[in-house]
């Protein structure tokens, strides 16, 4: 798996906001790669830069206040950072599509289902209105609503949020896009709709080859889907695995205690674990650990200097200094 | 037909960041509403214009050398000089006091009519409010089919065909103004009826002393002062409306619109008859609408944080 | 969007209109001072043929009567001062030259304001947003009656280069329109640019960044239907607040409208023609309250009355 040439490498991305109160540093050194096909988990609490770790190298947030302070994010051969808006345009929507947490509000009320579906096949496959509306009815067809032809012809408002969130994963579809980036696609669904939902997904994928980012802070979805894992806790990275490394041998104590603090159903607990303390301010961030303040293992070096890291398996990395220790 | 729309436009949101950042605690609301105000340039600049042009109407006529009514033929249409500073009219008037007596006028009438649109205003929306249910249903419904009203024709029947009394006149301008203020204290009342945030304040262990001066005042009274800030403006401007079209304040009076109208006879000859208190309306009425604006804003943090 | 709706609002409508009618009618009977008595002392029998032709020697309810059935055949009834005309005719008369006034306004209004509005949306805290912002508060805070002159002070006395008066060639609507549209092009381009900052922070924009759309294209197909919508919304007011400022306009342009034609009327006591175009212009309002609505469903396809 790791030989072969990755679709989408980032490269210690550093995406900052510069506002009055300081510089927030929102994405702060993060490095992944995704093969074709695979899925991998972005995996934090809100606030970690989990989502701002994807926008930015897309150029989905405006600049200013965001600016990207360093690193690549190579998308085949070319250098998303460094390309400019144009080509940025022309890779969004078509080999990389995004869905949004927000099913609600994240299609435009003013206008019809079929407009907004058919927008990006006649942005970045120039098919005509006519070609494209066929196009986009049986993508609505393979996300499993059933009335296409009548559901091109509504508006948002009439469906409810889990059928919002189909039409928005067929929309990001319609261009068989080789990434696609969904931002907690199931969080603000009802649990049942979101088995359905992440079902549909891995379906797609299987079906079309396509590799997904999956933001989420719901560890039971990383372990119903994901390949691979990216743990993140202050805009740095955490821990970096496979699936199966990181529910059978996680290292990082962030990661061990976001594991105890998820709710299983196999192991019967009277009281949930929670993570003591709150997420840090990441605009008086010290150089050091960002989770030093709520750690339970923490040593005096992780106050003030950042952890190396250290590789467990080619495919399992952890920033903490008790690896470095031991 | 003009003013109130200011203040539903958006003021700029780190203005507004930078005025809510800095509420310390101990600080009374009404100190903390004040200082926010104090930090509003603009507002300043309308408090101190207005202060200086109410003194002014008061007070320099009085010291002036001339009245209002003040003939003086051989120095008719005299630009302004160091006799006439802003110059003097075709009866040789001068137009300095003028300006301040039709202020006088104009700021009475402009007071006098918000006075009654409060009056009017919040014992309807009090009622309305208080009674709840059908009543209240169906006194919001004459309120909503009167807002589609062009009121003003209503006004000039009224003024016509009546004779152009001043009282008259404050009256049926107050008259005209007073469904918005009955539906803000309507709401107000509906609200404070609820009182959710004030059960949930007793359950903190405040004391009903800090409850009433620190939510119920403010949250009642902010609303009602700052729609009367921005009634003012608009209620002057309708009385130079109509008396500029000659239904109003009546000769030998003055007001800033038969001022401006007058000046409009003369301006080709005399264009300062015409610009002096134009340029006196229209700053007034800016320094109202900012005044009106910036109260919104101070008192309203919440409404601001947004 | 359904006839229940149309018909909840006739009948919310129709008293609040018998109730104007009734109001009107009986305001101006019961003021002092007919219709013919400004004229020449005229023989009795003149006088009682006078009194019989116009039913002035009726009993006043069955005055009234008379007008609400003449009325429901759209018949407004004779003029008491212009000799053998009909109030329709008049109206006939009057009302193109103010409608196209109108239409003329409304349209610059649009023009400029959305066009302002747009801009200044587009490059936030730019020069490009101070500037149309700037004269916007400019047009809102001064009134017709004094944008009006100054207009024709600079560009028809100064200048020279547009006329100041009368209604006949295509320049003559620049200067008139002009003024009576400002105040609401200033209203609309705020409403633009706050409603388009309003869109922009929506989620659905960024979907339709994340499809690829540039900026002009999400401007076009996606905010600008949205952030049209308070204009929209504006349209109502600003159709009355037009009506009214025609009044002026008209009177400052000796523009022979409705307006100026309606004020002559109330100073003249013309009953019939005071109340026949108060009626028209309570209709117009209605109607035009009415379309704003449809055209408000028809934009945002959320809304629906019932």
């Amino acid at each position: 798996m790791a030989s072969s040439v990755p679709i989408l490498a980032i490269r210690d991305l550093r995406a900052h906001f510069h506002t009055r109160r300081g510089i927030i540093k929102a994405v702060d050194g993060i490095s992944f790669e995704i093969q074709k096909g695979e899925t991998l988990a972005i995996v934090g609490e809100s606030g970690s830069g989990k989502t701002v770790s994807q926008l930015s190298y897309l150029g989905l947030l405006p600049m200013p206040p965001l600016r990207i302070a360093g690193g690549q994010a190579f998308f085949h051969d070319t250098d998303l950072i460094k390309a400019g808006k144009d080509k940025l345009r022309a890779v969004r929507g078509d080999s990389i599509s995004m869905i949004f947490q927000e099913p609600m509000t994240s299609l435009n009320p003013y206008l019809k289902i079929g407009t907004q579906l058919i927008e990006p096949l006649c942005l970045h496959r120039k098919l005509s209105k006519k070609e494209a509306w066929k196009v986009a009815s049986e993508s609505l067809e393979k996300v499993g609503i059933a009335d296409a032809a009548r559901t091109m012809h509504s508006y948002p408002h009439e469906f409810s949020g889990g059928m919002r969130q189909r039409v928005m994963i067929a929309m990001a579809i319609t261009t068989k896009p080789e990434v696609l980036i969904a931002d907690e696609p199931t969080t603000a669904l009802d649990v049942t709709i979101q088995a359905q939902i992440l079902e549909l997904l891995g379906e797609l994928k299987k079906e079309t080859g396509m590799s997904i980012i999956l933001i989420t802070h719901d560890l039971g979805i990383v372990a119903s889907v994901a390949d691979k894992v990216l743990v993140m806790y202050g805009g740095k990275m955490m821990e970096e695995a496979t699936a199966h490394e990181l529910f059978s041998a996680s290292s990082h104590p962030y990661t061990t205690a976001l594991l105890k603090s998820t709710p299983r159903v196999d192991i019967p607990q009277e009281v949930l674990p929670v993570i003591g303390g709150s997420p840090p301010d990441l605009s008086k961030l010290s150089p050091g650990c960002p989770f030093y303040d709520r750690c339970a293992l923490r040593l005096d070096a992780c106050k003030e200097t950042a952890p190396k890291p250290c590789s467990l398996s080619p495919s399992h990395r952890s920033f903490c200094h008790l690896e470095t220790v031991q | 037909m003009s003013s109130t729309l200011v203040t539903t436009m958006d003021s700029s949101p780190e203005q507004a960041q930078l005025l809510t950042s800095t509420d310390d605690a101990g600080i009374s609301p009404w100190k903390d509403a004040f200082h926010r105000l104090l930090r509003n340039k603009i507002a300043v600049c309308g408090i101190v214009f207005l202060i200086v042009e109410v003194t002014a109407c008061i007070v320099f006529p009085w010291f002036s050398r001339y009245s209002f009514e003040t003939q003086n033929l051989e120095a008719a249409l005299s630009p302004p000089s160091a006799q006439y500073w802003l110059g003097s009219d075709a009866l040789g008037r001068d137009l300095l006091v003028r300006i301040l007596y039709g202020g006088r006028i104009s700021l009475m009438v402009g007071v006098l009519a918000t006075f009654v649109t409060v009056l009017v205003g919040v014992v309807y929306g009090a009622v309305s409010g208080f009674l709840g249910g059908r009543t209240d249903n169906v006194m919001m419904r004459v309120v909503d089919a009167l807002y589609a009203l062009p009121f003003v024709f209503l006004v000039i029947i009224l003024m016509v065909f009546f004779g152009r009394n001043i009282f008259l006149l404050f009256i049926a301008l107050g008259l005209t103004q007073w469904l918005t203020m009955a539906r803000i204290v309507r709401g107000q009342v509906i609200s404070l009826k609820q009182k959710e945030f004030i059960e949930a304040a007793h359950s903190m262990g405040i004391s009903n002393t800090a409850i009433v001066f620190r939510h119920l005042i403010p949250n009642s009274l902010g609303p009602v002062i700052v729609y009367l800030t921005l009634t003012i403006p608009e209620v002057i401007l309708q009385e130079a409306f109509l008396s500029f079209l000659g239904l109003g304040v009546q000769a030998p009076m003055a007001s800033w619109g038969t001022l401006i109208a007058s000046g409009v006879g003369s301006m080709e000859v005399a264009p300062w008859l015409l610009i002096f208190p134009a340029l006196v309306l229209s700053l007034t009425l800016f320094s109202l609408n900012f005044l009106g604006d910036g109260l919104r804003d101070a008192l309203d943090p919440k409404g601001a944080k947004d | 969007m359904g006839l229940r709706y149309l018909f909840g609002r006739v009948s919310i409508m129709l008293p609040v209109f018998i109730g104007v009618i009734t109001v009107i009618f009986f305001m101006i009977r019961f003021a002092p001072g007919g219709p013919f008595d400004k004229e020449k002392i005229v023989p009795p029998e003149i006088m009682e043929s006078l009194n019989a032709q116009y039913h002035l020697d009726q009993p006043l309810w069955k005055q009234y009567l008379i007008y609400l059935a003449d009325l429901s055949r759209f018949d407004l009834g004779p003029s008491f001062k212009h000799a053998n005309r009909t109030v329709n005719e008049l109206i006939a008369e009057a009302f193109p030259v103010s409608l196209e006034l109108g239409l003329w306004s409304l349209g610059w209004a649009l023009l400029i304001g959305v066009l302002a509005g747009a801009m200044a949306a587009l490059k936030p805290n730019s020069w490009l947003d101070y500037l149309p912002m700037s004269f916007s508060v400019l047009g809102i805070c001064l009134p017709t009656f004094v944008i009006g002159p100054l207009l024709v002070l600079i560009f028809g006395l100064w200048m020279g280069v547009l006329p100041v008066a009368g209604w006949d060639s295509w320049q003559d609507r620049v200067l008139p329109s002009l003024t009576l549209g400002f105040a609401y092009a200033a209203f609309i381009s705020r409403l633009m640019r706050g409603g388009l900052m309003e869109i922009r922070t929506q989620d659905f924009i960024r979907t339709a960044r994340a499809k690829g759309l540039s900026e002009v294209q999400i401007l076009f197909k996606h905010s600008l239907r949205g952030g049209i919508l308070p204009v929209v919304s504006f349209l109502g007011p600003a159709l009355a607040g037009l009506l009214t400022g025609a009044l002026v306009t008209e009177t400052i342009f000796n523009i022979p409208g409705l307006g100026r034609f309606f004020i002559e009327s109330a100073l003249n006591r013309d009953y019939t023609v005071v109340m026949g175009t108060s009626l028209l212009y309570f209709s117009i309002l209605f109607v035009c309250n009415f379309v704003v609505d449809v055209l408000y469903v028809f934009l945002d396809p959320r809304v629906r009355y019932e």
